[in-house]
């Protein structure tokens, strides 16, 4: 059974990206492309079901393999990958029509998005190692596109940064995974199955442990250029800012989980290996200096997706230290703010998508009195901003108590400078969103409705689960950190 | 040790090479030139041209400068002894000589060193605009030079774990067929260090006088007759001998021992084939390369260093 | 003395050695041109020495990415890169950073640490990895100085590119190859990638009529 629903899962995107492929320019393909992400978004949510009811499992010949971990992200990603698709559909139509896309560059739009997905959702469920780095090559390649889909002089730049940076990145990250394999060759033998997660995970107290403590140190480097980690982040305020917004929302809410993911099942094995708390020591110290140098650049920041995107990289700073830190509560935590920064997150980029739709540019001096043009718009982006600034009651604020005081038992040295990092990022995102939102304008209301039941739906599950967690997610949440550890 | 008849034989064997040496550089000088003809479609002047030459020199009469000190007159026989003496350490005919146990291979770049700097100090002791301007220009060359053969032969010494030259060329001779990826780069080292020491293209022209490009020529201008003379056979010494280290290091097959009659008209044999491959070598190498501008010589010698070191480390690394 | 190694390996280290050489010449090189020549050598070295590891340890599956590496990367990805700066019309010379001798010592103090990183794992190696993976480490760093030096659109490719080799040379060598899946997934990432490098000049070019990436310098923060 998990095979046909893994093959679906797989096949639909595929599909999708061919179908798109052929037929992007059609009149009816945003809503083609909003099917397909809704019936992957389907099929994810029966795995998960099945994966968390019986644990978990491998399929394909063990070539993938899926436990509560990563269908945790499947869920996620094929979630917010759905709502982005809603999201997408009106407003590339409006992008369209203000002459800033043409049919051509939808299309490639459209098939793209698809085989993004499709690349995402293998890089989480495979088995191999191996097929995890090619993945995210493959993701990055997919991606890189649609950064530069506008062809301005900016966005052509971020896109080549983006894949200058994130290619050199992966790269280090595939010596990492010549390390591990050279490793576990000598424990498991040549052949296909010396890479599959699994076969290692029994063996991992068997590595050698100097090879995989080079192996993570390049594997870290590696994935950790995607996830945005101080100091290999520079690509990514670009490309947020400089790519579609449902494109700076996927990369945000989607991509960067996709790495940390592949980064924490190296984690697992390293730490097997050595014994030690080296990898996660390690990952504390990048999240933190992330934190902390993220916060300190948001204030400087005068292009609103630019900031948001600078908020990225202060949430996912904050989610690796949280990984790094380990234990089940710090684990658990660190999911739980993966889940909302994705949820929130996106519904940011799609309030501020329509914002900068409204007033023709991202310099946030000149976008002033959204309530005013449209409140929709308006409150979605001030409760967005209420929401990641970890604001009770929503989400964000769980799980941000949670990390801090978990991190304020284990390592109370860290907790004044999370603390004052987010406090900074606090007064900065609230003080320059606060005239957007509230100010004085006299711009004409929108021509065209807004799409905004994505940022809705988004904001309201971020606020349910801050109020109350129902007990099969805790529990799936909490057999996840078990299985990290 | 050693039996008196063996000391005698020896000291034989040491002799031999010190007059065969003397006495077939010019030669070796001739058949490059007559290489160089060949290739450039000449008819050439023979290989018995630089004898001619160093006939005709040592018939003069001497002249020198009036402001010339004693060092401008003395240097051409400090020079011509350097040389000699490096080629008596270097095992060309037979391993194991009496005079290489005196130095090993830092010595011998010590042995080159002072000659240079005489030749310097003499060029620049007559006050000329262009002896001072050569003695510069050696200088430039060498200071990157040297480091460079050092980081050669200390390759070399790495691997057969000597700086003694016959222990090099004993480890690197009589052992199996290895291949060594560490002596190919110090081989394509000691490839550029040999042309810009012995001021062959593409880092000095010895048959032109431009002032724009000499070097070593420059130093000499003020030397006539029998001094010149000297200095002129010092060179072709120095080829020799920087063609035997080569030979040593690179390809050493077919070396006699000491004391070994029978051997040495096979090892001579083999000798005459290498010095004429290797000088063919030279000469082709020389046609097919330009002259670079005297600026960029740093940079070809940099990549001789680089090289070196390079041969070095993968020496480290791969412990061959 | 290592007189016992197998000539098989011998000529593995041999051209592991020549491999380090090639990156060098590639980061001492002025000429566009000859910078992609030099790429096409690689890959062949490359495809020598895994045809060579196929042999000696009898991997038959080794000897398909010896013919892949051959086809893609001496012939197919040279050609294509032939072909761009025939069409770009981009004959010049490469414009360094930095100049070169002070490259040539930077790279020289990258292989020292490599080296030195290398070394642990070195001396765990059997047989015929032992120091390939140090000298792997080093020609992918070397790669990412080329990359860091340059100004120009093609020779950061090309530097990528390079970068892709070395990897497949540590992957091949040091760990007598990944699973053939990796493999070919790895190859068919490249493909792509130089597809999009492709479309990438032409925009670019379009967008600021010279393929220098100077011109690309006003993102900031």
């Amino acid at each position: 059974m998990i095979d046909l629903y893994l093959l679906v899962l797989l096949l639909t995107p595929l599909l999708g990206g061919g179908l798109l492929a052929v037929f992007g320019s059609r009149p009816w393909a945003a809503e083609l492309n909003s099917a397909m992400s809704g019936a992957t978004f389907l099929a994810a949510v029966a795995l998960t079901m099945r994966v968390v009811d019986s644990g978990p499992q491998v399929a394909f010949n063990e070539q993938f393999f899926i436990d509560q971990f990563n269908v945790f992200l499947v869920a996620l990603t094929a979630f917010v990958a759905f709502t982005t698709s809603l999201f997408s559909r009106p407003y590339m139509r409006i992008e369209q029509h203000h002459g800033k896309l043409s049919t051509g560059m939808l299309h490639l739009y459209y098939s793209m998005y698809q085989m993004f997905t499709f690349t995402m959702l293998v890089a989480l469920t495979t088995n191999n190692m191996g097929i995890v780095w090619v993945a995210m090559e493959a993701a990055t390649l997919t991606t890189v596109l649609l950064v530069s889909l506008y062809r301005t002089p900016s966005s052509l730049e971020a896109a080549w940064k983006y894949f200058i940076l994130c290619g050199v990145g992966i790269a280090l990250a595939l010596f990492g995974t010549i390390l591990l394999y050279f490793a576990s060759e000598r424990v498991l033998g040549e052949g296909g199955n010396a890479l599959l997660w699994t076969h290692l995970n029994e063996v991992k107290g068997a590595l050698e442990p100097t090879v995989l403590k080079l192996a993570f140190v390049f594997l870290l480097v590696g994935y950790g250029t995607k996830i945005g980690l101080v100091p290999l982040h520079s690509w990514l305020p670009d490309a947020h800012a400089e790519g579609p917004t449902p494109v700076s929302a996927v990369l945000s809410g989607l991509l960067l989980n996709v790495a940390l993911c592949a980064v924490m099942r190296s984690k697992v094995l390293v730490d097997g290996s050595l014994g030690t708390h080296f990898a996660g020591n390690l990952m504390m110290g990048f999240g933190l200096l992330s934190v902390v140098v993220a916060a300190l650049f948001l204030s400087r920041q005068k292009d609103i997706k630019r900031m948001f995107a600078y908020s990225s990289i202060e949430h996912m700073g904050l989610i690796t230290f949280a990984f790094g830190m380990g234990g089940a509560v710090a684990t658990f935590a660190a999911m739980l703010h993966m889940t909302m920064h994705s949820l929130v997150k996106s519904a940011i980029f799609f309030a501020v998508g329509h914002a900068v739709q409204k007033s023709g540019t991202q310099q946030m001096e000149h976008i002033r009195g959204l309530l005013q043009v449209s409140p929709t718009v308006g409150w979605g982006l001030a409760l967005g901003t209420f929401a990641i600034l970890g604001m009770p009651p929503f989400g964000v604020f769980a799980s941000e108590f949670l990390i801090i005081t978990t991190a304020m038992h284990e390592y109370p040295w860290s907790t004044p400078i999370l603390l004052a990092a987010l406090g900074i990022a606090f007064a900065a995102i609230f003080g320059k969103i606060q005239p957007i939102v509230f100010g004085e304008t006299n711009a004409k209301p929108l021509p065209h409705p807004p799409a905004l039941i994505p940022v809705f739906a988004h904001l309201l599950i971020a606020l349910i689960l801050g109020l109350y967690m129902p007990p099969y997610l805790a529990d799936w949440y909490r057999q996840a950190a078990a299985l990290l550890g | 040790m050693m039996s008196a008849p063996e000391i005698t034989l020896a000291i034989v064997f040491q002799i031999t090479q010190l007059l065969l040496v003397v006495l077939a550089a010019p030669l070796l000088m001739g058949w490059v030139n007559q290489c160089q003809a060949w290739l450039q479609n000449r008819s050439g002047a023979g290989v018995l041209q630089p004898y001619r030459v160093l006939h005709k020199l040592f018939h003069k009469d001497a002249v020198m400068a009036h402001n010339a000190s004693w060092l401008f007159g003395i240097t051409p026989y400090i020079v011509f002894g350097c040389m000699w003496l490096a080629a008596a350490i270097i095992p060309i005919i037979a391993v194991d000589l009496p005079f290489s146990q005196a130095a090993d291979v830092i010595a011998l770049v010590g042995v080159f060193a002072l000659a240079r700097i005489f030749i310097a100090l003499a060029a620049m002791d007559i006050g000329t605009s262009f002896g001072t301007l050569g003695a510069r220009r050696e200088m430039l060359v060498s200071f990157l030079a040297e480091p460079a053969l050092l980081m050669v032969l200390f390759t070399a010494s790495m691997i057969s774990h000597s700086t003694q030259l016959p222990r090099i060329v004993e480890a690197l001779a009589h052992h199996q067929f290895v291949i060594y990826p560490s002596l190919a780069f110090a081989g394509l080292a000691f490839i550029i260090v040999l042309l810009a020491e012995n001021a062959r293209i593409p880092v000095d022209n010895p048959s032109t006088h431009l002032e724009l490009t000499m070097i070593h020529e420059a130093m000499i201008l003020e030397y006539s007759a029998r001094h010149l003379a000297l200095i002129e056979w010092a060179s072709s010494l120095k080829l020799f001998a920087y063609l035997s280290i080569g030979i040593a290091l690179f390809m050493p097959h077919g070396i006699a021992e000491v004391g070994n009659w029978d051997g040495l008209p096979l090892a001579l044999l083999w000798l005459l084939l290498k010095l004429m491959l290797a000088g063919a070598a030279l000469a082709i190498l020389e046609s097919v390369m330009a002259k670079m501008r005297i600026f960029r010589a740093p940079e070809f010698l940099g990549a001789a260093f680089l090289l070196a070191v390079l041969g070095l480390l993968i020496h480290f690394l791969l412990g061959v | 003395m290592p007189n016992a190694m197998p000539y098989s390996l011998q000529i593995i280290n041999l051209l592991a050695a020549l491999l380090l050489l090639v990156v060098f010449a590639m980061l001492a090189q002025r000429r566009i041109l000859s910078l992609i020549n030099l790429f096409a050598w690689q890959g062949a070295l490359l495809a020598l020495s895994t045809a060579i590891v196929a042999w000696s340890t009898a991997q038959h599956h080794l000897y398909y990415s010896a013919a892949l590496t051959l086809v893609l990367k001496v012939m197919v990805l040279p050609w294509l890169l032939h072909r761009l700066i025939r069409r770009l019309n981009v004959r010049w010379d490469v414009e360094t950073l930095i100049n070169i001798p002070t490259t040539m010592l930077v790279g020289i103090a990258l292989v020292i640490f490599s080296f030195n990183l290398a070394a642990p794992i070195s001396q765990l190696a059997e047989g015929i990895t032992r120091g390939l993976i140090g000298i792997a480490l080093a020609c992918v760093l070397l790669s990412l100085l080329i990359m860091l030096t340059r100004r120009k659109a093609v020779t950061q490719v090309v530097a990528f590119l390079s970068l892709e080799n070395s990897l497949f040379f540590a992957a091949t060598s040091a760990t007598q190859g990944m699973p053939l899946v990796v493999e070919f997934g790895i190859a068919l990432d490249v493909l792509v990638a130089t597809f999009i490098f492709g479309i990438f000049f032409f925009q670019i070019r379009e967008t600021f009529d010279s393929l220098d990436i100077t011109h690309m310098e006003k993102l900031k923060e």
